[in-house]
């Protein structure tokens, strides 16, 4: 088992460094391009919605936890921002609170589809953590089903 | 995120380098429209995503996006060679009925 924490300020030039930083302590679990590919975008669509939705006015810290047991990584995105009012809603996929800014809503379609296992809890005024685990060596789409 | 556009008769071709998350799309929007608004007399609009190692969402809403300019012109539009990561998430958004991998 392996562990690493990392915390940055939610500007989005460091979206590329934390899903670099990810992959790279993944890479000791051999995974394939395509199933680096997956964590990558998955970080990426979680960082995204901490700057975009959980901080929208301010910068704030992003706190992303990872474990690795296994042939599985386990992360953890977490943020102390705003919030998620009706996560189901929020999980319905092209549902966004942003039509104006071109915005998909696949966001969390993309994560629950890409990763093995996915939780998202969240509690207006006090943040979202969302966990998410991708186990290498099998498909995330055969085990969503 | 390097933008580079060619024309070719009634078809204008755009070439995307680099990886297109929330950071890059955010400047990419302007640099696309402002290539989009000063072609008249386009048929089609071809997003060449060979050089996009990366892209995640905001991928598909700055499609999106370019996809809703291009309509009120009348003007249609296509992607190709996107790499195995970026047509995963083109597929799993259905973009492809409304701009054809060609």
């Amino acid at each position: 088992m392996n562990r690493m924490q990392l915390r940055f300020l939610s500007r989005s030039e460091n979206e590329v460094f934390a899903r670099n930083v990810v992959a790279a302590f993944a890479l000791p679990l051999n995974p394939t391009l395509s199933e680096l590919s997956d964590v990558k975008t998955a970080v990426s669509e979680a960082v995204t919605n901490c700057i975009v939705h959980a901080y929208p006015e301010e910068e704030n810290w992003i706190t992303i936890s990872c474990e690795t047991s296994g042939d599985k990584l386990h992360i953890i995105v977490s943020d102390s921002g705003k919030g998620i009012e009706d996560i189901a809603r929020a999980l319905t996929p092209f549902y966004t609170t942003c039509p104006g800014e071109e915005r998909s809503g696949m966001g969390f379609t993309i994560m629950q589809t890409f990763m093995n296992e996915f939780h998202v809890t969240s509690e207006p005024g006090k943040g979202t953590r969302v966990e998410m685990t991708k186990r290498f060596g099998g498909t995330a789409e055969a085990d969503a089903r | 995120m390097e933008i580079q556009s060619l024309r070719k008769g009634e078809e204008l071709y755009f070439y995307l380098k680099g990886e297109l998350d929330e950071h890059a799309a955010a400047s990419l929007r302007g640099r696309t429209d402002a290539i989009i608004d000063g072609n008249a007399g386009l048929s089609r609009a071809v997003f060449n995503l060979a050089g996009v190692r990366f892209m995640d969402s905001t991928g598909i809403g700055f499609l999106m996006g370019r996809y809703k300019k291009l309509s009120r012109y009348g003007i249609k539009m296509a992607l190709e060679a996107p790499n195995e990561g970026a047509d995963k998430i083109l597929l799993l958004s259905g973009i492809y009925s409304l701009m054809p991998k060609i």
